[in-house]
């Protein structure tokens, strides 16, 4: 008798061990992994796959482990629905998560509404906004309001100076991105009063960027707020460097100045230029678990042609799997409508500090830094793997410096 | 806000940027002007080459310029490749003109994903002592990111210009195109000329990446960006005139310029193609036409 | 091909696409089927022009956005439902396409095509200029609830999609095998000959770009609803332009069938390794097998066929 017992339970356990073997959690998404956006893309997969891993290695979720699936979306919109229908209806996925950058967000949200998944997002601004979704889940900290959040602390810091600046530039690439961003900072400089005396847009392939600057110039601001993609950044502070642009604080949404290679090629002509970011190794920012990802991200980075210390997307793309997974954990389960509810309500702890949810699936307080570039040396890369090079001026409880203003060269 | 320096600047930005279009388009003027090969994947050529500038730059700190002058003879070689395979399986057959366009639409997506694989997609930067540095004579500023392109291309162009005007080998690349039957009784081979020419062309395209990654950053499909471009310098130029096709690229430089600074800098695309179009409607040999 | 045989294989065709909406439920196939139909009707298209009379069209992309944004601005401004959305998004390629052909009275070959790339551009950045269709930022199209009897909409558009592609082959058909379609080839072969004999060139070329222009355009139209956010770049995207004279080549440009072999094997490929190798590939299949084909087969897989056919021994 007891031996049949002992027999039922081995038997019972060695299936369950079959079980976890044969049946992983698959979670689904596309990536940019080629075209405008897979720098950052493959960046993105190197952290997601560190969080399989780690997940995998400490037994999986449920007991089962977990298994990525995803296919590149070639940074093009109309690949995106294709492959999540893919991703549901022939590979199975038990859960989905999005690919980065907003356009490539937004073409799957009909899919995923109508099969009302949970669906955390990595990086789109204000991409739930037409949707109003209430199981989008996006881990940039842009916060509640997105678009007025993006660039609140850029416009509060100039406001605390004394005296007020008064005239403001706002110049943005012809993107999706960037157009976003600039609407908001164009809503900020109304509420404050601000006199806008530029506001212009550019084609994202511009080859010289002098006109540009020397129109801003003319026009005399004391702030100048850009938002654009990398290659726009780049040329842009190249040729406010050559022109010898004078404002009192310049900067705002750039990409591209957050990832190591173009910081290395601008070097000093960074220094003062106030920007946006999310994540910096400054010390008011060391969470519990981000240097030990970093870590293995650097070691994973190396000769993949991605950005090789990975403070902007990666933690995040590892953040938003963490939400994932420690919902599953919490509700034991993959109930869409559990984990939705969980994520509506927890705050959950990540590699990016403690993560709430807002109503609209936004971070409930916003949490996008401005940054000031500091004694930024030349030619050198191992300068921004430390502190000190690019300090935290706003929010508040994040801050590890003060605003030297106004901006020179 | 205008005034004299703002539009001094915007001409003098325009006549540097103008320049450096003319690098890119100065190897199509040579093959889609003299020769009437449609390489549209000229302008990924001029990527390899920003490429090869990369590479060396980075690896030894060599002066891209001097890289781009080193690998010019590497694409010749290749541009002569290429043109025999061109030859032997369009030119030979009567094919040329569709067959050949959607030939080199491949030829260029091959090169793109080449790069993409090899390189990845970040962009790409070089370090040079003189980026950064400006000139300045009165209120007016000549950025040596810009200058040095200028300079290097308006080399080029006498070179090329030079070159096709004084020496046997050029005027019988310029009666290709013109006459080829006279060409046959001289006793030149008219497909080893076109083939020295394609070289020609295809070597312009290293100089023309060196410059191009002076400028700003490169990713492999940057390229596509300048075909347009090039294409309606080479147009408006006069199919295959090397003056025409430098005043057409410094036309185009000033108005994007003068477009970026004084109107809306989003525009200047269309300006730039509106140019080109009315001149297609209107004087279809271009503004300095063979007619 | 009798015209009995033609007319039953399409409507065979259509019918084995709503059987399919009855029996498989998957949505990936749909959408996958979908982008491969897209792409037989750029490709068709373009074959009206580019395959008959032998002007190269290189802004095919511009058409398909004029479609796609068409689209977008009377929905937002009228609200009007799909099929009259792709009728308007017809017109206005077709009229598009009018100014084109006028453009083929001064422009021959390589300065047309030159022509045809500024005219897309221009397009672009007027509409990246014009915020009520969304401008750079793009514009959103939520997907409508209702779908007829279909299980879900992205059905709805795969038998709308695969309706309009059948429509335009027939279309092409008839100007490729009809006195039309002879007075198109000679235009192809020695535009000023056919002038002399005759032919009513500019007539001719007037109705060949306007029909591409009207089915590019009608090609462009179900977008929006199909990605559901539209932007510049994704309607501008230089791939479908490259795809519409791939296709073609790939097939065969002289007779109507070409394309439609060219878009089926090219397009059912790209779906393929999408998801099986990597989109990077995709771009790379497209280039070579474009340079290989031309190269080895340059009259196209159709051509290939007649080669062996004739090439038997009887």
């Amino acid at each position: 008798m007891k031996f049949r017992i002992l027999l039922a339970a081995v038997l019972t356990a060695f299936s369950f061990a079959v079980a976890a073997q044969q049946k992983p959690i698959k979670v689904g998404f596309s990536m940019a992994l080629t075209g405008g956006l897979a720098a950052g893309g493959k960046g993105a997969l190197i952290a997601m796959e560190i969080w399989r891993d780690d997940v995998n290695k400490r037994g999986g979720l449920l007991g089962r482990p977990v298994e990525l699936v995803y296919y590149d979306d070639a940074t093009q919109g109309a690949n995106v629905p294709g492959i999540y229908a893919k991703l549901l209806d022939v590979d199975k996925v038990d859960l989905v998560v999005s690919g980065y950058g907003t356009n490539l967000i937004v073409p799957a949200m009909p899919i995923i509404m109508r099969k009302k998944l949970v669906f955390p997002a990595l990086f789109g601004l204000a991409a739930n906004e037409e949707f109003k979704y209430d199981r989008y889940f996006q881990i940039m900290p842009a916060g509640p309001d997105p678009k007025l959040d993006w660039s609140r602390g850029f416009f509060d810091l100039a406001m605390a100076q004394n005296p007020k600046p008064k005239a403001i530039a706002i110049v943005s690439a012809d993107d999706e991105f960037a157009l976003n961003a600039a609407a908001g900072a164009r809503a900020n400089a109304k509420k404050l009063g601000l006199n806008i005396v530029y506001d212009k847009t550019f084609p994202p392939a511009t080859t010289d960027y002098s006109p540009i600057v020397r129109a801003i110039q003319a026009t005399n601001p004391e702030i100048i707020y850009v938002a654009c993609y990398p290659p726009n950044s780049v040329g842009i502070v190249k040729s406010a460097s050559e022109i010898g642009l004078k404002a009192k604080l310049f900067g705002g949404g750039m990409v591209g100045l957050q990832f190591a290679a173009i910081q290395q090629n601008l070097g000093p002509l960074l220094n003062n230029i106030v920007n946006y970011d999310f994540w910096v190794p400054e010390p008011t920012l060391t969470f519990p678990g981000v240097n030990e990802f970093l870590a293995k991200y650097r070691v994973a980075a190396v000769g993949k042609g991605v950005d090789p210390y990975g403070h902007y997307l990666p933690p995040f793309a590892y953040a938003y799997l963490q939400v994932l997974g420690q919902s599953v954990e919490a509700t034991k389960g993959l109930d869409h409508g559990k984990l939705a509810a969980h994520m509506q309500k927890a705050t959950f702890d990540t590699v990016v500090g403690k993560v709430k949810f807002g109503k609209n699936g936004e971070w409930a307080t916003t949490r996008t830094l401005q940054v000031q570039f500091r004694d930024v040396q030349k030619d050198n890369l191992e300068q921004f793997s430390g502190p000190g090079k690019r300090v935290v001026l706003y929010p508040k409880e994040w801050k590890s410096g003060n605003l030297v203003y106004p901006y020179k060269q | 806000m205008f005034s004299a320096d703002l539009l001094a600047n915007a001409v003098v930005a325009g006549v540097l940027l103008g320049g450096f279009y003319a690098a890119v388009a100065i190897g199509l003027a040579i093959v889609f002007g003299q020769l009437d090969i449609v390489n549209i994947a000229h302008p990924a050529f001029v990527i390899v080459g920003a490429f090869t500038a990369y590479i060396l730059n980075s690896r030894f700190g060599f002066d891209p310029v001097l890289v781009g002058l080193l690998a010019a003879p590497v694409f010749f070689i290749a541009g002569v490749l290429l043109y025999r395979i061109y030859f032997i399986a369009f030119e030979r057959t009567g094919q040329e003109s569709l067959s050949g366009l959607a030939f080199f639409f491949g030829v260029m997506f091959i090169i793109e994903v080449s790069l993409i694989m090899a390189y990845g997609v970040d962009y790409r930067l070089v370090q040079a002592d003189y980026i950064g540095r400006v000139w300045s004579i009165g209120f007016v500023d000549f950025p040596l990111r810009m200058l040095v392109p200028f300079s290097v291309s308006a080399l080029l162009t006498a070179g090329i210009y030079l070159y096709l005007s004084r020496t046997f080998l050029g005027s019988a690349i310029q009666a290709v195109a013109q006459d080829r039957l006279a060409l046959q009784l001289m006793g030149a081979d008219p497909v080893r000329i076109k083939q020295w020419a394609f070289g020609l062309g295809i070597a312009t395209a290293a100089i023309a990446g060196s410059l191009l990654i002076i400028i700003g950053p490169v990713e492999p499909s940057v390229g596509r960006q300048y075909i347009g471009r090039a294409f309606a310098i080479v147009v408006l130029g006069g199919m295959g005139s090397i003056p025409g096709m430098f005043i057409a690229a410094l036309i185009l430089g000033i108005v994007e310029s003068m477009v970026s600074t004084f109107a809306g800098p989003s525009w200047s695309p269309a300006v730039a193609f509106g140019v080109l179009a009315l001149t297609l409607a209107l004087r279809p040999a271009g503004l300095f036409g063979r007619t | 091909m009798k015209s009995t045989v033609f007319w039953g294989a399409l409507a065979t065709i259509f019918a084995a696409g709503l059987a399919l909406t009855g029996v498989v439920q998957n949505e990936y196939y749909y959408n996958a089927l979908y982008l491969i139909l897209q792409g037989t009707l750029m490709a068709v298209a373009w074959n009206v022009l580019g395959g008959f009379t032998g002007y190269v069209n290189f802004g095919s992309a511009g058409f398909f956005a004029l479609g796609a944004y068409t689209t977008v601005a009377l929905n937002k401004a009228l609200g009007l439902p799909l099929p009259l959305l792709i009728l308007v998004a017809g017109v206005v390629g077709g009229l598009v396409g009018v100014g084109l052909g006028y453009l083929t009275l001064r422009l021959k070959g390589v300065y047309f095509a030159i022509a045809t790339l500024a005219m897309s551009i221009v397009i672009e950045t007027l509409v990246v200029n014009w915020s009520y269709v969304g401008g750079a930022k793009g514009s959103y199209m939520l997907t409508p609830d209702t779908h007829l009897w279909f299980d879900s909409y992205i059905q709805m558009l795969f038998v709308v999609m695969l309706l309009l592609t059948l429509a335009a082959v027939a279309i092409s058909r008839m100007l490729n095998s009809s006195r039309l379609g002879r007075g198109l080839s000679a235009i192809r072969d020695d535009e000023v000959a056919a002038e002399c004999a005759g032919v009513p060139t500019l007539r001719l070329k007037l109705v060949s770009t306007s029909v591409m222009g009207a089915m590019m355009g009608v090609a462009g139209a179900p977008f929006p609803y199909f990605v559901t956010f539209v932007d510049p770049l994704s309607a501008f995207n230089l791939f479908i332009a490259v795809n519409a004279i791939a296709m073609p080549m790939i097939g065969g440009t002289a007779h109507w069938i070409g394309p439609v072999i060219g878009a089926l094997l090219l397009g059912t490929t790209q779906e393929i390794v999408k998801v099986t190798i990597s989109s990077e590939m995709n771009v790379l299949i497209v280039g070579v097998m474009l340079v290989a084909f031309i190269t080895l087969a340059p009259q196209g897989i159709v051509g290939l066929a007649r080669k062996l056919r004739r090439g038997r021994p009887k």
